[in-house]
Formats: structure tokens, sequence, C-alpha cells
């Protein structure tokens, strides 16, 4: 087994590294621009000249690249040519937002559909496991951003229950934080949530018409006790598997959420970069949400082995 | 592993067989499906001939006008009619949809039958490959390439569609490896075919179900994705009609008029929707296996 992580985490760093060089090589495609962005249409070419040899931009591209990417492990992202400001710290604290944000839509997704997807592929064949299901496929198809509106719409504007958005750190008032936390994270879990009761369904669905599942009943066992004894076990890994994608499709997601509720996290900063034209911080923050996607990947990979007894014997 | 495991859905999460109670049953995923995708094309064609106002008309005097015999769906903040311009909204969503999937079809399929087809170790480096791609989500890439290249519709359509490649390249790869350890490519190859006339011969021919459902899924994460960036002004440009751009406007009056989101959203959603179903009716019409029986 530690043989096979071994490889699995060297694949991951090699994965990351040639991921590195994809960014910056895409960000690096009009040559530059940074310079020219930051000093508006009038500057002289002297002033951008000195302005790029400020940045560091006339030289080569591969030591540019080295440059860059040598200060990344240790949260070095460069100074931003636009704000002049250093890009790591940054994100260090937009990614905490990001974070709660994600955990807490995970938590609300998981609550969601372990009940329902388990209750609709227990009920597959009566009407109340169908709706189940439909209602899960109408989820499926509304976007996080408009979901997070019609919350707004209802809680925020009608009820007036819940702030419509910003952001208070958990450390200065825990009650607005989780106030202010809430709808967003109800936008982002309830559609992500649709889709992972979906595959619970279909997982808990292929599982109980194993043979071990029909031996467990035929020794006497309810419904429920046999998939809760033997079947959970053998649905961990399929669920793995989904989970670790759910968790990338949320960290693209909060993109997107962050901005309907004014959060300032990752995906605000990263708009924000492109918004106002910060190649630098862009490049930056999508390092940050490739290697986060790749890293869960790896995750899953490793979980698998410890999680199937097969896959370890093999190694 | 059946190869049409490897189709995912909106969300990325596999498409799952086993809508099982419809076995044998008509396929109502496929005719629903089928029918909201429908009612979203018509919306889009009869748009070229006719709206009932024209959709970039303003009238001030005319905000926030709620539905009325003269503007069905009511009026949004400029008193621009909300069904003409979702009636136009449709026909941008479409079109970024086929682009962008034809963008991935066309170069992802190749791709992935020649990974495929590949001697065992190039197949490896290019499964690789493929797999770093993955993990650049269409979404994140467009917001990318506005930043590199500016936000517009075009910009917005190809980066959707790069970001597709590698979904394609996926599931055109896992069908190929089937097809080849087939008896009839065998016999094929024995009969001294080989390269591109094998594969357009016996390989596409065999996977193209496949990647049809492949094509109506992605279609369904295109639009989600048009929807997102045009909501973040990344995609389509305003007084462009486009649905996430209409919902990022309503947005602004939220507080005034909320009705502003709900067609919009409506049609993302019936859009969406419509097309994953006609993706599970095909999966389940093409390979009857995976419609889930006992």
């Amino acid at each position: 087994m530690a043989y096979q992580l071994l490889v699995r985490t060297a694949t991951f760093v090699v994965t990351v590294v040639l991921a590195s060089v994809l960014v910056f090589g895409f960000m690096a495609i009009l040559p530059g621009s940074a310079a020219r962005v930051s000093l508006g249409v009038n500057a002289t070419p002297e002033a951008i000249a000195r302005v790029e040899a400020d940045f560091g931009v006339d030289r080569p591209l591969p030591v540019q690249y080295l440059d860059w990417a040598a200060g990344l492990p240790t949260g070095d992202f460069g100074t931003s040519y636009v704000t002049r400001r250093v890009i790591g710290p940054a994100i260090v604290d937009r990614l905490l937002v990001t974070s709660w944000l994600v955990g807490a839509s995970m938590l609300v997704a998981l609550v969601i559909a372990l009940p329902l997807g388990t209750l609709a592929a227990v009920r597959h064949q009566r009407p109340s496991g169908t709706v189940l299901a439909g209602v899960s496929q109408v989820g499926v198809a509304v976007p996080s951003f408009l979901a997070g509106l019609l919350l707004i719409a209802l809680f925020a504007v009608k009820l007036r229950w819940l702030p419509s958005g910003g952001w208070t750190p958990p450390a200065r008032d825990p009650v607005a934080f989780l106030r202010g936390l809430l709808l967003p994270s109800l936008a982002l879990g309830l559609v992500q949530g649709s889709v992972l009761a979906r595959y619970v369904r279909s997982t808990v669905l292929n599982i109980q018409r194993e043979d071990f599942i029909r031996t467990a009943r035929s020794k006497g066992l309810r419904r429920w006790q046999a998939l809760v004894r033997h079947g959970l076990r053998n649905a961990a890994i399929p669920i793995v598997t989904v989970l670790g994608l759910q968790l990338s499709v949320l960290l693209v997601g909060a993109v997107v959420v962050e901005r309907v509720f004014t959060v300032p996290g990752l995906g605000s900063l990263l708009l924000d970069g492109v918004a106002n034209r910060d190649l630098l911080l862009v490049q930056g923050v999508v390092m940050v949400l490739v290697v986060m996607i790749l890293a869960i990947n790896w995750a899953v990979d490793v979980l698998y082995t410890v999680l199937d007894p097969r896959l370890r014997a093999r190694a | 592993m059946s190869a049409a495991r490897d189709v995912v859905d909106a969300t990325g999460a596999p498409v799952v067989a086993g809508t099982d109670e419809t076995a044998g049953v008509a396929n109502w995923s496929l005719w629903i499906g089928g029918g909201l995708v429908g009612l979203v094309v018509v919306m889009a064609l009869v748009s070229f001939a006719w709206t009932p106002y024209d959709p970039y008309f303003v009238d001030v005097t005319n905000r926030f006008g709620g539905p009325s015999p003269t503007n069905l769906l009511g009026t949004d903040q400029f008193g621009r009619d909300v069904l003409s311009r979702l009636m136009v909204g449709a026909r941008t969503t479409l079109f970024v949809g086929i682009v962008s999937v034809g963008v991935a079809g066309v170069v992802g399929t190749p791709l992935g039958i020649l990974m495929g087809m590949a001697p065992a170790w190039l197949h490896r480096i290019l499964l690789r490959a493929n797999d770093l791609l993955l993990a650049f989500p269409a979404l994140l890439l467009a917001i990318m390439f506005a930043a590199v290249f500016g936000p517009s519709t075009a910009t917005a359509m190809v980066a959707i569609g790069i970001g597709t490649i590698p979904v394609f390249a996926r599931i055109a790869r896992s069908g190929t490896v089937q097809v080849m350890s087939s008896e009839y490519v065998l016999a094929a190859r024995s009969a001294g075919r080989r390269g591109v006339r094998l594969a357009v011969r016996h390989v596409l021919p065999n996977i193209a179900s496949l990647l049809l459902v492949q094509a109506s899924v992605s279609f369904a994460i295109a639009i989600l994705a048009e929807a997102a960036l045009s909501f973040l002004q990344f995609g389509t440009p305003s007084p462009i009609p486009s649905w996430g751009l209409m919902l990022f406007q309503a947005q602004s009056v939220l507080a005034v008029n909320p009705g502003l989101t709900v067609w919009p959203g409506v049609g993302i959603a019936v859009a969406v929707l419509g097309f994953n179903l006609l993706g599970d009716g095909l999966r389940d019409r093409f390979d009857p296996r995976l419609a889930g029986h006992q």
C-alpha cells in the first residue's frame, strides 16, 4: 500500500508542476500588457520599459516562470502589477472565507442528500420515491446563483430574517457570521444536494440488488439493517468519488455565489482581478483553485486504497 | 466498467443509470426532455421572425410593468418587454451551446479515438494529460479567457468549448477501447484495415450514440456556464438579451421587483433540465442494459 501511495503522490506533484506551466503559459499569451495596463494608454515607451524592468516582465519567459513557480510552495505569488500589493497574503485571507463557505455548503448538501437519496432508493417503486427523484432532477437544473437570488428575495427582502450579503469574520461576531454564512451556503448546498441525492439513490439501488444484501435479508435482517450494516461500507467508494467531484464543483460554484452575496472570498478576488486586468493576481488565484482540485483528486485516490481492501492487497 | 459510466452530468457527477422503474415502460426522460428542449428551440426560432416587441426598445414610462395583455410577462426596469427579451435570450443560450459543444466534439472526439487506438505507453501519457486538463473546469477557463482576451460571447463560447474537450476525449477514449477489443474490429484489422480508415469506418459509428448522449449533457453544462458568465458580466455584453445577464440586471432591483428573476430563471432551468433528461433518455434508448433492470 505504501508503494501505491508513493506513486499517487509523485503523480500528484508532477501534475501540479505541469498545471503551473499551463497556467503561466496561458496568462503570458499577451506579453508586456501588464505594464501598459498599469500605466494607462498615454504612457511613454521609456516609462513602460522602466515598469517592465520593475516587474521583471522584460526577462525571458522561462526565467519569469521559474521565478514565479519557485515562490509558490512558500505562498509567494509575487506583487500585483495593478495594486502593487503582495498577492500571497490576500489569497490566504480569501481562501479562509471560501473554505467556510464550501465546508458549510458541503454540510448542507450531505444533510439533504443522504436521507433523501436513500429514501428515494428504498421507495423506488412507489410514487413517493419517484417524486423525490423528480425533485432532485429539477434541483440539478437550477444554477446556484439563481438559487441565491431567490433566497435573497425571500429571506432578505420579503421576510427580512437574514442579511442579503456581506461577511463577518467568526472571531468578531459569531452570530452575525452564521447569519451571513447561511444563505450563501444554502444556495450552493441545495443545488449540490440534489446532484448528490441522485447519486446516493443510484448507489443504494445498485447495492440493494447485491447478493450479500439478499443473504443478509434472508438471514432475517430488515431492509434498513441490511443496508446500514452491509451496504454502507460498500457504498463508501462510489460516494467518496462523488464527494470529491462535488467538492471541486463547489469550489468553482463558490466563485459565482460569492459575487451574488458579496462574500469576500477567493472567487471575489478572482473576479476583481479579471475586472482590473490584474493578470498576476488572476494567475495566482487560478493556480490555487487548480491545485486544490488536483489535491482533492489525489485525496480521493488515496482514500480508495485505504477503503478498499482489494486494492490494498494488490500492492 | 462500461464506457457509459464516463458520461458526466451538468455538475460533473457521473450520469447514473438506473431509473429502473421504467424498464419496459415508455421512455419518459426522452419525451419530456425532448419536449422541453423543443420548447426552447421553438422560442428561439420564432424570435428570428417575430417577438411581441423590439427587445431593445426602452420605455421608461412603463418600468416594472406587471403581466398585462400588452406585456404578457411584464417589463423590466427599463420598460423593456420581458417576453421579447426571453425569446431572444433563448437564441443566445442555444447559440453558445451549439458552438461550445461543437468545438468540444470536433476536437475532443478524434483526440479520444486516437487515445483509445494508441499503443499502451502513448495511451497512458495522453490519459494523464487529459486528466490534467480536466482539472480546469469550463467556468474557470472561461474566466481566465475573459481576463486575457476581454469578456465577450465569443470568448465565452470558445472557452467553454475548450473546457469541454477533455470530457469528450475521455468518453470517446473509453468507447474506443471497448470497440477495439471487439471481434469485428479484430476482423477488420486482420483484413488489413488500419489507422484513420479503421477509426472512421468501425470505431466512430459504434461510439456515436455515446457521443450523442455526452453532447446532450454537455449542452446543459454549457448553458449553465454561459448563464453564470453572463451573470458575472464576463459573457454576453449588455444590451444583448441573455438569460444570465437578465438575472444580473434583476439582482440590482431585487428589493423593488423580485419578480424579474422568475422568467430568465425558469428559462435556464427548463433548458438545463431538458438537455439533462434528453441525455438520460437517449442513453436508455441506445443502451437498454444501462436502463437498469434487475
